[in-house]
């Protein structure tokens, strides 16, 4: 589904990713973890196609298309969605209109009509029951004044609004406590359907107890420096992150 | 002789050859302080000019036509299916319609409570000069360096006049539609005077309209007056061609208790001038002040207010919000003031810009007058682009870039335009503005023909 | 609380005495005569003369402003000496130098002797109309750096002079500039060559001293390409009941890559209790970022003058340039204030930033006044305005009035300000933690103007600290 060959990209002409090979095949989860500054957010920006990073070299496939020619709103209607680490607020847009038009735009790139407006609430209102948030929220203006829990949890109920083929995770722990970590984690479980992939950014091992990965890397330096099963989140938890700086020192 | 020199000069020889005119079918509380009021227009050296209240509008190139001023009244042919284009769906409101400026003699007012007066400053005058004594031109001179101000009072001869009894609650809006029509280039003053009695209650709708392609140049004065715990909730939608030039000046006095919720909607004119004075004169008042101003082509919006907290514990808040493309230019200045007395003054103003083209310009002056030290007073102003993040939000949801960009400039005037509290009424103003941002106002009937003309 | 307040900020002024020496004075009056008797005196060349004269000429057609928020009495311009100057024997060395003046200088904590200074402080000490000394001149000199006064530049350097002089503050820029255009006496010169970083600070002592006199120094800074300097102004004057005139020019011209930072503790005689006498002090400052990425920082602690007409500027023209403005302005008794800045963005990608802290007492009255515009062809210019306002007491007053002027739609520009008074909880929090109310007080105001103290030079963060503290705590001390 996702192939990333040899991605360099910088930031205001600062190299971040050093180089970074993944492969994300249909139906799997994947973990990336590693300390701050290895480039995690960096990596979900560019696979989502944030202007201000730039891609040096390398390449990115997603289910046959070259992502990188494409800009991030054709990038989310091929099915990529990022739930992000800090929500954006925007004053004024009602959470509702906001996906009305999401949905409606990503439609008619595939060539659909528009969802007539009856079906589409009822849907909506499927998907709020699904991850469990209030009603009043709809007509709310995005973000604004939700608490970090709310934040997250509009992310994920976008998610299931918008129902993309690649989810991206960034940091969707940070700022939660554990009830709302459980809310948000089984949400995203609830929405896990064969053959949609999903990516789980992340410093902690207390989202993969909940969301538990196929395939985990550690990102470091800009590098995917190793990559194992689940059985590496607990290590990672024991031992901390500076052995694996040990062993990449060691094999320059 | 200069412009100004000229421009001035022009006025004293009409009011001099015109006044005799001027005071016919008027009533003596009007024509009493026409000569008191021109004198103070010549004491202030006339139009302004590079004044610091005008600092950045130049209202020479408006003024400097030549406009035809009708000293009296001439019945006019209306078609009242005009009036069907302001209407509010799901909204009934009582609607008053004004042809240049003079009360339009096909209004027929119904269906209002008994007490309630609703009818023309010219009738006001001969019927209730009682009222008119204790009301007209008593809050007009809180502009004491505008000499616009004191030129309406001086050339004035009609308007709308409302009065809610004490303890009356006026449930249907009045609605005025102020329309423009002439067959030639056309100045008008236009004088108004909403009393709202103690606890009574009204809500003002003003629609700014013009019909026939001419340029036209209103000086526009309203003077408000809320008695203790008076209600009043205010909306002037402005929607105009681009050769309609207006000052428009609003005076708000409060007594105990009152409250004042005041929005300006701006979507479209020529130079557009709006002062608007509250003076909180008794405790417990609040002022709530809404603006929203959507410019392009050469328009020219500049909103200047003056919240004068007099008296101690009273509220007041402010938010003006603009757009601008093509060249036009937006002004904003903003008072503050607080007297040495009004302790545990509340006072809050900001005023946020967009700027969308390289020609565009605007002005911000927020400023305080402090001189009470017991008081919560803020102002903030910004000029700014689309924010950038949230562009990025919305366009990785799939929302096209143009798209991202028209809703969040409808979430930046949304922000204001939420204070509506008439729910039909906010949903027609957002829709007004989402055309507006479109481009599809100037499609409409009315814009269509004025706006082939002006490009 | 009240009680509080009125013993805090009822404090004398400490620097109110007068010099006993012998002063060259001219008569009272302004006209062509005494333009050209100033310039003779200075023994200018006729290019200088020439300029006065053009100033003086141009002054004559002007009208005093009266735009800010002050109230300012009738001033008359024939009724000032406009040149006093102590006599002094011609200075080979520190010895000829008026024991009398030394001590006035020590007594304002300014020692001239170069063992006793303060060390990395070289400074210029400034009386009436002329300066007394200047130290570690011949240190400066070995790094190629000019900092002498301005007459001595004249006689020395006159190039450099006749090539800045009026080329940031025109004569024509407005009144004021254009009086002291006439009849500026002395001041500062400081140049700093191409890639030299000034190793101490740079100071002027501005002292007036005789009676009836008007102070117009001139300073004029040039940093060039790379260089770096930081400079310093004080001031002080004798408690009289009548009121003097200080109108100064500061002009500055940065280079590429160069930066300046200017810092002002102005603390002229602010006039008694009840509003008698005290300085007025009308001051034109501005610098011009002339080169890519220069960078002039404005700092001032300003707790004098009666009434006080001033707003340190930048313009803004190489790209990538950067400015940044702090200040301090404290108005007690009857004081009156009506300070700012100028931002003026003309090249690409420059930034300002612009903090100010006002704090009124008593029956004053001090106002922000601060433009930021952004020209028209002026890319990604950002600028972010903070402008706080503290009330103590009932009778004061505290406005602000920004203008904020953009032309170009790249622009990011912000402006905030709060207006606010000592909280009866603060107050609490600290008593309850065992500070008295007057500690309490002057802590606030302490972390209040932090940020701005913060930027001043070390060697002078405390005394403008302390200085606050005597303007406003009174018995704190």
């Amino acid at each position: 589904m996702l192939k990333i060959k040899n991605l360099h990209a910088s930031v205001e002409g600062k190299e971040i990713l050093k180089g970074v090979n993944l492969e994300i095949n249909p139906g799997e989860v994947h973990a990336i973890m590693g300390p701050n500054g290895a480039g995690k957010s960096t990596l979900s920006s560019v696979l989502t196609g944030r202007e201000r990073f730039e891609v040096t070299a390398g390449e990115i496939e997603f289910n046959g298309k070259n992502l990188l020619e494409l800009p991030a709103e054709d990038r989310a209607r091929e099915g990529i969605f990022m739930s992000f680490q800090y929500p954006v607020e925007i004053p004024g847009v009602s959470t509702v209109n906001f996906l009305k038009t999401a949905v409606n735009e990503i439609r008619k790139y595939h060539g659909l009509p528009s969802y007539p407006a009856a079906d589409f609430l009822k849907m909506i209102r499927e998907k709020m029951d699904l991850v469990g948030i209030d009603n009043k929220l709809l007509n709310r203006s995005l973000n604004e004044g939700f608490s970090g829990g709310e934040k997250k949890k509009n992310e994920i109920f976008q998610m299931a609004v918008l129902e993309p083929r690649l989810a991206i995770l960034d940091e969707t722990d940070s700022g939660l406590d554990i009830d709302a970590l459980r809310i948000v984690a089984n949400g995203v479980n609830k929405l896990k359907k064969p053959g949609n992939s999903t990516i789980v950014i992340t410093h902690y091992q207390r989202l993969l107890d909940y969301i538990v990965p196929d395939v985990v890397h550690v990102l470091y330096d800009g590098r995917i420096v190793k990559t194992a099963g689940k059985e590496l989140v607990g290590e990672l938890e024991a031992k901390g992150y500076d052995w694996i700086k040990e062993e990449v020192a060691e094999c320059k | 002789m200069s412009v100004l020199e000229k421009i001035n000069t022009d006025f004293a020889t009409l009011f001099r050859e015109g006044y005799s005119q001027l005071e016919q079918g008027c009533g003596a509380v009007m024509n009493g302080c026409r000569k008191e009021a021109f004198e103070k227009f010549v004491q202030l050296g006339g139009i302004p000019q590079k004044q610091e209240d005008y600092l950045y509008t130049d209202l020479l190139p408006v003024f400097n036509k030549d406009y035809r001023v009708v000293l009296k009244y001439i019945p006019q042919e209306v078609d009242m299916n005009e009036t069907f284009r302001c209407a509010v769906t799901d909204l009934v409101t009582t609607p008053v319609l004004t042809v240049n400026g003079w009360w339009f003699d096909g209004n027929m007012v119904s269906e209002i409570p008994e007490e309630v007066v609703i009818c023309s400053m010219r009738e006001a005058c001969i019927k209730y000069p009682d009222l008119l004594y204790k009301h007209y031109n008593r809050y007009a001179p809180a502009a004491r360096k505008d000499g616009l101000v004191a030129l309406n009072t001086a050339f004035a001869q009609d308007g709308i006049f409302v009065y809610v009894p004490d303890e009356v609650v006026l449930e249907r809006p009045v609605q005025v539609i102020n329309l423009l029509r002439a067959n030639a280039d056309l100045m008008g003053f236009q004088r108004n005077l909403v009393v709202v009695g103690k606890n009574a209650r009204a809500t003002v709708l003003v629609c700014d309209h013009t019909l026939s392609d001419h340029h036209f140049l209103m000086n526009n004065t309203t003077e408000v007056s809320l008695a203790q715990g008076a209600y009043l909730d205010y909306y002037q939608v402005q929607n105009q061609h681009l050769g309609a030039s207006q000052v428009n000046s609003l005076f708000v006095s409060q007594q105990r208790k009152a409250v004042f919720d005041g929005n300006m909607v701006t979507l479209y004119g020529g130079l557009i001038r709006n002062n608007m004075y509250v003076a909180l004169h008794e405790e417990g008042g609040e002022c709530n002040l809404y603006g929203m101003y959507i410019l392009d082509k050469n328009q020219v919006v500049d909103n200047f207010s003056y919240i004068d907290h007099i008296a101690p514990h009273c509220v007041s808040h402010e938010h003006f919000k603009g757009v601008m493309d093509d060249h036009s230019l937006a002004n904003f200045s903003g008072y503050i003031r607080v007297r040495p007395d009004a302790q545990k003054t509340e006072a809050y103003q900001a005023n946020n810009n967009l700027l969308l083209s390289e020609q565009a310009r605007v002005n911000s002056k927020p400023q305080l007058m402090i001189d009470a030290d017991d008081v919560k007073c803020s102002h903030g102003a910004s000029v700014g682009q689309m924010d950038e993040e949230a562009m990025f939000y919305l366009r990785s949801r799939g929302i096209g870039p143009e798209e991202a960009r028209m809703m969040l400039m409808f979430g930046f005037a949304h922000d204001i335009i939420r204070h509506v509290r008439l729910e039909p009424l906010r949903r027609k103003i957002d829709d007004l503005i989402d055309k507006r941002l479109r481009g599809e106002l100037s499609k409409c009937y009315h814009c269509m023909m004025q706006c082939k003309k002006q490009e | 609380m009240d009680n509080i307040i009125e013993e805090v900020t009822a404090s004398d002024y400490k620097y109110g005495f007068v010099t006993q020496v012998e002063t060259e004075t001219i008569a009272r009056g302004l006209n062509e005569e005494v333009v050209r008797m100033i310039s003779a005196k200075k023994n200018e060349p006729e290019w200088l003369l020439d300029f006065r004269l053009q100033a003086y000429r141009h002054w004559q057609t002007m009208k005093m402003p009266h735009w800010a928020q002050l109230d300012i009495p009738e001033i008359n311009y024939q009724d000032i000496v406009y040149y006093a100057a102590p006599k002094q024997k011609e200075q080979k060395n520190w010895d000829d130098v008026d024991p009398e003046l030394k001590a006035t200088f020590d007594k304002l904590g300014i020692p001239l002797n170069e063992q006793m200074a303060l060390s990395g402080v070289a400074v210029d000490a400034v009386m009436d109309s002329v300066s007394v000394k200047t130290t570690f001149k011949d240190t400066l000199a070995e790094r190629g750096i000019i900092f002498c006064s301005f007459s001595e530049a004249v006689q020395h350097h006159p190039d450099l002079v006749r090539k800045y002089l009026g080329t940031v503050v025109p004569y024509r820029d407005n009144y004021f500039a254009a009086l002291n255009s006439a009849v500026f006496s002395d001041g500062s010169f400081v140049y700093i060559p191409k890639g030299v970083r000034c190793p101490m600070e740079l100071s002027t002592y501005f002292r007036i001293n005789a009676r009836n006199t008007g102070q117009f120094e001139r300073t004029l800074i040039v940093a060039e390409d790379d260089a770096y300097v930081s400079y310093l102004e004080g001031c002080t004057a004798p408690q009289r009941d009548e009121n003097q005139l200080h109108a100064a020019i500061v002009e500055i011209i940065i280079e590429k890559n160069a930066e300046v930072k200017y810092s002002t503790v102005q603390n002229w005689y602010p006039g008694d209790k009840e509003g008698k006498g005290g300085i007025y002090n009308f001051v034109t400052k501005r610098g011009l970022c002339r080169g890519e990425n220069s960078k002039l920082i404005w700092a001032q602690v300003e707790t004098g003058s009666a009434i006080t007409w001033k707003y340190p500027s930048t313009i803004l023209k190489g790209d990538g340039s950067v400015s940044e403005f702090y200040s301090v302005a404290v108005t007690n008794n009857y004081q009156q204030a009506d300070t700012g800045t100028k931002m003026i963005h003309i090249g690409n990608n420059t930034r300002s930033r612009i903090v100010s802290k006002g704090i009124s007492a008593g029956h004053s009255s001090n106002s922000y006044r601060g433009k930021v515009k952004v020209a028209r062809n002026a890319r990604n210019a950002r600028n972010f305005s903070q402008c706080d306002s503290l009330l103590l007491g009932d009778k004061c007053g505290a406005h602000t009035f920004p203008y904020l002027e953009i032309e170009n739609p790249t622009a990011q520009v912000e402006h905030e300000a709060t207006t606010s008074k000592i909280g009866e909880d603060q107050i609490f929090y600290c008593n309850q933690r065992g500070i008295s109310t007057e500690d309490a007080v002057g802590l606030i105001i302490k972390g209040y103007a932090g940020d701005v103290l913060n930027k001043m030079p070390m060697e002078f963060a405390v005394e403008a600290q302390k200085l606050l503290q005597i303007s406003l705590e009174g018995s704190v001390g």
